[in-house]
């Protein structure tokens, strides 16, 4: 059985089955409880299971991001919330040099079991300090795993997996998302380890996540008005990439677009792109080709941030290039 | 200015289809520089270049099939300067006369402008052709930035246009063979003569030598064979180089043309330059490279129109002796047989000895039984002193 679901709901969903599920998992995070959360995503959790399991912290990303991995290391499994990965630079130092490493500087005696959601991306004229796309730069970091869920059912089901992992998980929630409705199986279950396939096609591959991912839909749907066949890959997962997926997809189609909307020095997207000249290489038959953000900060005018973020128009324009046609 | 044109890179060739520039304009060549990969019937083979100069003008676009003599292209000598005022002149006068060159063919200023970078293959469309066996730089591109896709070369396999297929190839190297050989039989009146030469004391020799030497540095019989051609050759030099225009051009140097079979059937047979004057490790090296290079296709111009006689070991499957058919122009062929013991008198007493049975074909118009005989004693008298083979 299916039904209708909203990204937000499925997210909601998702809190609500494990606070439920389990009495050692917590909520915590700016605006969680009272407020129901800046994009409503927490919306009656406080009054279902109370101010112990649902709390407010104060303006402090760093002070409750560490509280959270005092928790994890105490027996907890916190989930934070981070408003927006905006926020989150803040927090770098706990993330990035207590909970990605302390397994390892411990010699294995503590894993921090700790999950940490945080909102991304740009599009809706918050300006520049509010619409960093940073899920690539954790995704450079070794003991983390870092996910992206694009669509709902992923949003309802990834909490979960990610939960069960003893070691640090970030999960990244495109901020577009949340009002996408899509049909949503009743029950959901998802692994944290794979790319997905979301359209099958043969000329090229279109490779994104996230928030780009219905762009990406999109422009394989005017494509194929066109009489190409695009491939769209979620990749899901940012570490540890599936290379396998991308890889077997690359090699069907022979062509690929990276579409990520971080900037494209030093990004995720240079690193798939990197991977596949490793390993593709002789499959391929034409140059790869990206589609991600103008290397600016991101404008507050609704032309100029249209104009600075991959669009389904770009998309287009750049596989008609590849393919050697008129665009 | 210089005409850089098409040699005969064998007997039984008559045109080339032109595959691949290594230069282009504005470069300087050296004498002996591979400058281009023409396709013969055979295999594609690296073209030298005959003088030193500056590349002007790449008149043959690669993908064109030309006969024999074209001028491929036209170089300026050392010193010389570019005709540049006459530039468009001397372009329309080239374009003029073209061979039944492809129709599309643009003036010949515009095609050596492009010729100039090398043209975009995708990755997977040059894997393709090379399993196709396809020269993927003759081919027209669609994809972005006239990029040859691999669209574009199943697109030309399916038309069979730039053809050779693995079947094709076979079929027209055995086109050649045949050619080459009835001519030969046609024109040459053969005589053979044949020798039986104890073997024992060489091979005692080449063992002892190799003992204790990498795999690597070991010397085959055939090497020490090979040598012992070309010093017999020393001897008796009317059996060393080409009857053409009713005379003999005897050659000094001894460049034998080593037969080698092709794993896909066929044969070739380059050349080993100097063989007389070069000692037993170099020509080993030497002889396992020209092979290697048989058998990927990569031989040079002048390894194939340089042989002055040829030599074939049919040893190594087993027959006794072996009769050649002589390679026009050349006017002699030397046989060996597999060395494996044989009854032999010595002393008035009959042993059992290795022996080696070496045969001569050589053409009648240049020599006669009696310097055949004394070529053939000549070459068993210097396998029974392989130590003499060593350096001189």
């Amino acid at each position: 059985m299916s039904r209708r679901l909203t990204y937000r709901e499925a997210v909601r969903e998702a809190l609500r089955e494990a606070l439920s599920g389990d009495a050692r998992v917590f909520l915590m995070g700016e605006d969680v409880g009272r407020y129901g959360g800046t994009y409503a995503v927490s919306k009656g959790l406080l009054a279902e299971f109370g101010p112990e399991r649902v709390r407010d912290t104060p303006l402090s990303e760093l002070g409750f991001t560490a509280a959270g991995i005092g928790a994890a290391l105490g027996g907890m499994r916190p989930i934070v919330e981070i408003m927006t990965v905006n926020f989150s630079l803040l927090a770098l130092d706990p993330i990035v040099n207590t909970a990605a490493m302390l397994r390892h500087m411990s010699g294995g005696q503590f894993s921090v079991p700790i999950v940490i959601r945080m909102a991304t991306g740009a599009g809706r004229q918050v300006a520049a300090q509010h619409s960093n796309s940073f899920e690539g730069w954790y995704a450079h970091v070794p003991g983390l795993r870092v996910l992206s869920p694009a669509t709902v059912e992923d949003a309802r089901g990834m909490l979960a997996p990610a939960l069960a992992d003893p070691d640090p998980v970030l999960i990244f929630e495109h901020a577009q998302l949340y009002n996408r409705e899509e049909e949503t199986a009743d029950v959901v279950q998802v692994d944290i380890t794979h790319a997905a396939v979301r359209r099958e096609g043969k000329d090229v591959s279109l490779i994104t996540h996230g928030g780009s991912l219905p762009k990406a839909l999109l422009a394989a749907e005017e494509l194929a008005a066109q009489g190409i066949s695009a491939e769209v890959l979620d990749l899901r997962v940012l570490r540890p990439l599936d290379d396998a997926t991308i890889m077997a997809s690359v090699r069907k189609c022979r062509r690929a677009v990276v579409i990520d909307e971080a900037w494209r020095s030093g990004s995720l997207a240079a690193e798939v792109m990197a991977r596949i000249m490793e390993q593709a290489f002789f499959e391929l038959d034409a140059p790869l080709a990206r589609v991600c953000s103008e290397e600016v900060p991101i404008p507050y005018a609704r032309h100029l941030e249209e104009a600075a973020l991959p669009q389904v128009e770009k998309i287009v324009t750049t596989v008609r290039q590849m393919l050697g046609k008129e665009t | 200015m210089i005409d850089f044109k098409l040699p005969s890179l064998g007997a039984d060739m008559d045109q080339g289809k032109l595959l691949q520039w290594h230069v282009k304009p504005g470069d300087s060549v050296k004498r002996g520089q591979v400058i281009a990969v023409v396709d013969t019937s055979k295999a594609a083979v690296d073209v030298e270049c005959w003088d030193d100069g500056t590349v002007h003008q790449l008149v043959v676009q690669p993908g064109e099939t030309v006969p024999v003599g074209t001028v491929l292209a036209t170089l300026l000598a050392p010193g010389e300067a570019a005709p540049a005022a006459a530039q468009a002149p001397a372009a329309q006068g080239t374009t003029g006369p073209a061979p039944a060159g492809p129709t599309t063919a643009g003036p010949a200023t515009i095609a050596a402008v492009a010729a100039a970078t090398r043209p975009p293959v995708s990755p997977s469309a040059r894997k393709r052709a090379q399993e196709l066996g396809l020269a993927v730089e003759a081919l027209q591109g669609t994809g972005a930035q006239g990029a040859v896709t691999l669209a574009d070369v199943e697109a030309a396999a399916a038309q069979g246009a730039v053809a050779a297929t693995p079947a094709d190839r076979a079929q027209a190297m055995r086109r050649a063979i045949a050619a080459a050989m009835s001519r030969s039989k046609r024109e040459i009146p053969h005589y053979y003569l044949s020798e039986s030469i104890p073997m024992a004391h060489a091979l005692a020799w080449l063992q002892q030598r190799n003992e204790g030497q990498a795999i690597t540095e070991r010397i085959l019989p055939a090497v020490l064979q090979l040598k012992a051609v070309a010093l017999a050759l020393q001897r008796v030099p009317q059996l060393n180089g080409f009857y053409r225009q009713d005379q003999f051009d005897m050659s000094g140097a001894v460049h034998a043309g080593v037969a080698i079979a092709l794993r896909g059937g066929g044969l070739v047979a380059p050349a080993l330059h100097d063989v007389q004057a070069k000692p037993l490790a170099q020509l080993m090296r030497e002889l396992a490279d020209l092979v290697q290079r048989a058998r990927a296709g990569s031989l040079r111009s002048s390894e194939m129109s340089d042989p002055t006689i040829t030599v074939t070991n049919l040893g190594d499957q087993g027959a006794e002796s072996v009769f050649g058919v002589i390679y026009p122009p050349q006017v002699a062929l030397v046989g060996f047989g597999t060395v494996a013991p044989r009854p032999w008198v010595v002393d008035g007493e009959v042993r059992a000895l290795p022996l080696l049975t070496a045969s001569l074909a050589a053409d009648h118009r240049v020599t006669d039984g009696h310097q055949g005989a004394l070529f053939l004693a000549a070459l068993r008298e210097l396998l029974q002193t392989p130590e003499q083979l060593e350096t001189t």
